[in-house]
């Protein structure tokens, strides 16, 4: 294993004093892991928190701030923070007008949201909760925990961050936070596996010459291995099943063409503009896009393609002005 | 032995009861993490031992039985983490609340703590017997509990029979397919694997067999 670190047990904490020191527009309670903004929100506004394990960066800490998140948990990598740490946030963001949990549907970070909602609750703090189930690689059954939640979350965070910020109440940010949910679509690729520092070599084994199609983010196994093909192959792999899963054509769409940390940006434009052709073609307009990391599997080589079906409402949300270290646009 | 109403579990017994789980835990870290690396993502050992410890530096704080098991909950759900620290964490929370504030409990009523328990997790965890996880080690050997008391068994027969279950449940888990957590993204692969988690509850029955001595 090589990697920037000093010990596997210390990457989290090292990593929040890097994230401190970088970014004047938030500030890090260490001993909970918890990235706040610098300057909280104002009094009456329905506040939002998220988090999450780490190793997504720049997922959920890189959108604290005005116009994303109010704060962000974070866990230990690939693993769920804890209530004692959400209800901290909680208790720390709430400005008497609610707080909005985001949640990803793994198994763990349910359990660990619920109980953290329950204890705020308890302390009279009004909560909802959002779940991102959104990866059409997982066939949802009653068979499994439900698709995982991926790209969508940092779309779903943008848009209902710019409605808290407008003022919008905890029921109105509730029912738009479900429809960005039900209205994203993911689909994820790899062309490399992942190592999890405190494992030291990496999850799975992927040959040389194969991909994995339908991967996860914390290095689950996909839907099936294939041998590596183009570009183009491997972008229709992805646009397919989403295409499949819900009609996206009629309405504008935000897309995101995002890497999974260990991939390099040229790859990242190339892929896009193969997505784009692909999506023209089935009668998809975009409207708007992101190409870049943003909800990452620490160093795995791959990329995942999300679609969110919106209104005019939803992309007026997304233009508003946002700063946070992932995204900053209008301020 | 003595009848049922004779044989009380003390503050000091469950104390005890505690301190030994995390020792087998401790004992088994390796073997738990081997059992998760094939159907999960291999922390389940670190994360018991990690939890189970932290439980320790507080076991001798608690004055009554729900204090003690109410603050084991929560420490293992600050310090576990993913499912297995709500899961335990939920069961032990919810057998402190069922107690109230007392220093001994009969046999029927730690029983009664652990179906409370039990129920709590099921809730939590949204779970069923057979979804190959700790429910499917836990909720026979509650039944077994229930069933040997009910049949005039005392307080050590009752353990013993509750842990030769959990394990013959543990064991059922093997050829299962995973219907919750992460082992259920493998589908039929989660087939011919034990379950970490029904593998770690049972040890919870062998704590308790081991400090009363059935």
């Amino acid at each position: 294993m090589k990697k920037l670190i000093n010990s596997p047990d210390d990457v989290i904490a090292d990593a929040l004093k890097g994230v401190e020191a970088s970014d004047d527009n938030v500030r890090v309670d260490h001993a909970n892991r918890v990235i706040y903004r610098a300057t909280p929100k104002e009094a009456g506004k329905v506040a939002i928190i998220s988090g999450g394990g780490s190793g997504h960066e720049p997922m959920h800490g890189g959108f604290v701030g005005i116009g994303m998140l109010d704060a962000a948990c974070a866990g230990q990598v690939f693993t769920s923070p804890t209530p004692d740490q959400m209800l901290e946030a909680t208790t720390t963001v709430d400005t008497g007008a609610g707080v909005l949990h985001i949640v990803k549907n793994y198994t763990g970070d349910i359990m660990n949201f619920e109980m953290a909602a329950e204890m705020a609750a308890d302390a009279g703090i009004p909560v909802e909760t959002v779940v991102v189930a959104d990866d059409v690689a997982v066939q949802d059954s009653l068979y499994t925990a439900g698709r995982r939640g991926v790209g969508t979350t940092v779309l779903l965070e943008k848009i209902v961050g710019a409605a808290a910020e407008e003022g919008q109440d905890l029921g109105a940010v509730k029912v738009l936070a479900q429809k960005v949910a039900d209205n994203g679509r993911s689909m994820g690729m790899a062309l490399t596996s992942c190592t999890v520092p405190s494992a030291g070599k990496p999850t799975f084994d992927l040959p040389e010459d194969q991909m994995e199609i339908g991967i996860g983010i914390h290095g689950e196994p996909g839907r099936h291995r294939e041998p590596i093909g183009d570009a183009k192959s491997i972008a229709k792999q992805l646009v397919d099943p989403i295409l499949q899963d819900l009609d996206f054509t009629g309405s504008p769409v935000i897309a995101m063409l995002n890497g999974m940390g260990g991939t390099p940006l040229i790859e990242l434009y190339l892929m896009y503009g193969e997505v784009v052709a692909l999506l023209k073609e089935a009668g998809v307009e975009i409207s708007r896009n992101l190409v870049g990391n943003y909800i990452t599997s620490l160093d795995m080589a791959g990329c995942s393609l999300t679609l969110v079906k919106a209104d005019e409402e939803m992309i007026r949300l997304w233009d508003a002005p946002v700063k946070t270290a992932g995204l900053r646009w209008g301020l | 032995m003595g009848s049922v109403s004779e044989q009380l579990l003390t503050l000091d017994l469950l104390a005890d009861w505690l301190r030994r789980y995390a020792a087998i835990v401790d004992e088994h870290k390796t073997y738990l993490t081997e059992l998760d690396s094939a159907i999960g993502d291999a922390d389940h050992g670190a994360n018991m031992a990690r939890g189970t410890a932290a439980v320790l530096t507080h076991v001798d704080d608690a004055t009554t039985i729900d204090a003690l098991l109410k603050k084991a909950g929560m420490t293992l759900v600050s310090t576990v983490g993913g499912t297995s620290g709500p899961l335990y964490g939920t069961l032990l929370m919810k057998m402190g609340m069922a107690t109230g504030s007392v220093v001994e409990l009969s046999a029927e009523d730690f029983g009664k703590a652990l179906r409370a328990g039990l129920e709590g997790l099921v809730a939590r965890g949204k779970t069923e017997l057979g979804d190959k996880t700790m429910v499917d080690a836990l909720a026979p050997a509650l039944d077994a509990y229930d069933a040997a008391l009910a049949d005039g068994s005392d307080l050590h027969d009752a353990v013993a029979a509750a842990a030769q279950a959990a394990a013959a449940g543990r064991d059922a888990t093997t050829p299962m397919v995973a219907k919750k957590g992460r082992a259920s993204y493998l589908g039929e692969r989660s087939a011919g694997h034990q379950d970490p988690g029904a593998t770690s509850s049972t040890y919870l029955f062998d704590a308790l067999a081991d400090v009363i001595g059935a």
